[in-house]
């Protein structure tokens, strides 16, 4: 990911683009075609080894969704993220043709979700570590 | 499977579950142990195999040192919380395969109070996962039944009544750990945990043990108890394309669930269909998993739990009782003890013992199924 200001990535594996434009990087199975997100040195479909990593498309359809009203344990959450819990969105992505993935949503208000809804990969900072970024999705407008 | 390969229950036994301050996990499971072999009326120098376990409350063949030190072949398990179900298993295939005559199966927990804190890298995913808040079993369940809810037409209402038959049954149960009815009402406006599920509809990690004595062939008709049998005990793991639990990504194409297989092998292997069952007990971590359970196992349709739950019928009195002891929901969950509580349950319902909350039908067939990360499944089917 091209850097246009300090920050760290919670995982360099996880996220290529740029910072405006983030990707979340999976892998192909050269035999099958399976996406899979995080990328992945064989295929759990069809068990090959010949697997590329690839980027994944930004934008898709909420799957389903829950919001998370209590805070994690740490570990495996962070101290400083169970200090300043917030509720927070999670749901499934589904990245049309690919693969649906799992990840926080910016938006917390269950009135807001609904099944179907277009979101849009971006990067929110770790809960308890304001200096790594971590992805996520938020809702877009349709006309956005 | 010829007659004379015949596996059953002859002896069960239950250490209440709930809290047991300066009790331990090992010796939870020993005096469930004692109580299943004066069930079955033989002493542990007649057991010739035993297997057990538990997830965090220690070494099951450890309780050798509490029950005696005999020479028994002890196998531990430690599946999840298909762990008593993996223990039964193995014991199964021994007497099945004429290696052992009297099995013991054990299996306890004691977990810490609140949710349970699995790290992401026991289950093969990076620490980001845990980090960004996305280790958690309860976000699963929710994420599960919301997109269910969705494509099937469940309600929150049927949620909540799924918890309120699993209190009132636990009312009935002296092993049970959360005794108190509460009102439909009650549970939907309790404190909400994860969309759309609230504090009461998720059971409790917790604290208990259960064991069952199996018996082979002739030996089964030299024991004075009613003889309940094992026609089957399939185990499973997910494949590609099931939705099931910590999976940072889930694949477009679907593929039933590992409790689908398992439960699908278990009644190919008794020789009995879903429609057959009389009484069952099913992994009800919260009441979604129950709903969603119903029919992965086959005992229903796709849908048809709205219609099921909202009339009684998976009461004690109704056509297809679930979760008679009060299931996870009442019982609480200590990961080993669960999948054998189960089968505990079903063996006093078929014998006739389950007293206040013996069901109104005749049990001829009994099936239980659990289910745990990282998708895994284990189903029996029992007659008498």
């Amino acid at each position: 990911m091209t850097k246009t200001r300090q920050f760290r990535l919670i995982d360099p594996e996880l996220i290529g683009g740029t910072e405006q434009v983030p990707r979340l990087i999976g892998s192909v199975c050269a035999g099958c075609g399976t996406v899979t997100f995080p990328r992945q040195r064989s295929c759990p479909r069809c068990t090959s080894e010949d697997v590329q990593p690839r980027e994944l498309a930004i934008r898709g359809e909420l799957w389903s969704w829950t919001i998370q009203c209590f805070a994690p344990k740490a570990p495996p959450y962070l101290p400083g993220g169970v200090e300043e819990f917030e509720p927070y969105g999670v749901g499934y992505v589904e990245l049309p043709g690919e693969v649906r993935v799992e990840a926080r949503l910016t938006e917390s208000d269950p009135e807001r979700l609904r099944i179907g809804m277009s979101m849009e990969l971006t990067l929110i900072p770790v809960p308890g570590a304001s200096d790594t970024l971590t992805f996520a999705f938020r809702p877009v407008e349709e006309d956005e | 499977m010829s007659a004379g390969d015949d596996v059953a229950v002859v002896g069960v036994g239950i250490h209440v579950f709930g809290r047991h301050d300066g009790v331990t996990g090992l010796e939870m499971g020993a005096i469930a142990a004692r109580r299943a072999l004066a069930d079955a009326g033989i002493t542990w120098q007649d057991v010739d195999f035993a297997a057990g376990g538990s997830d965090a409350a220690g070494n099951a063949d450890t309780s050798v040192s509490i029950l005696g030190l005999t020479g028994v072949p002890f196998i531990n398990v430690k599946n999840g919380c298909a762990t008593g179900g993996s223990a039964l298993t193995t014991a199964h295939a021994m007497l099945v395969s004429g290696a052992a005559d009297l099995a013991l199966v054990v299996g306890f927990d004691k977990h810490p109070r609140g949710a349970f804190n699995p790290l992401p890298e026991d289950w093969g995913i990076g620490s980001w996962y845990g980090e960004t808040g996305l280790m958690l079993t309860t976000q699963f369940f929710a994420l599960k039944i919301r997109r269910y809810m969705e494509e099937h037409g469940i309600t929150e209402s049927t949620l909540a009544k799924v918890a309120a038959k699993a209190f009132a049954n636990g009312a009935r149960n002296e092993n049970a750990w959360r005794r108190t009815p509460l009102s439909e009402q009650e549970i939907l406006s309790s404190r909400m945990v994860n969309h759309p599920l609230t504090q009461y509809m998720f059971c409790s990690p917790g604290e208990g043990a259960v064991a069952l004595v199996l018996a082979r062939s002739r030996r089964i008709r030299e024991l004075a108890r009613v003889p309940v049998y094992l026609r089957s005990v399939a185990f499973r793991t997910r494949r590609f394309g099931s939705f099931e639990v910590f999976s940072p990504s889930i694949p477009i194409e679907s593929a039933p669930s590992a409790t689908t297989e398992a439960a699908a092998a278990a009644f190919e292997e008794a020789g009995i269909g879903p429609g057959d069952v009389d009484v069952a007990q099913i992994q009800d971590t919260e009441s979604g998993a129950e709903v969603m359970h119903l029919a992965e196992t086959g005992l229903c349709e796709h849908g048809e739990q709205e219609s099921l739950i909202q009339s009684g019928g998976t009461e004690l009195h109704g056509r297809l009782p679930i979760n008679t002891d009060g299931g996870c929901l009442a019982c609480g969950e200590p990961i080993g003890a669960s999948g054998l509580r189960q089968v505990h349950e079903v063996v006093l319902q078929m014998r006739g013992d389950a007293g206040e909350r013996q069901v109104a039908k005749h049990c001829r067939v009994g099936f239980t199924q659990v289910y745990g990360a990282p998708g895994v499944s284990a189903c029996t089917v029992l007659t008498v």
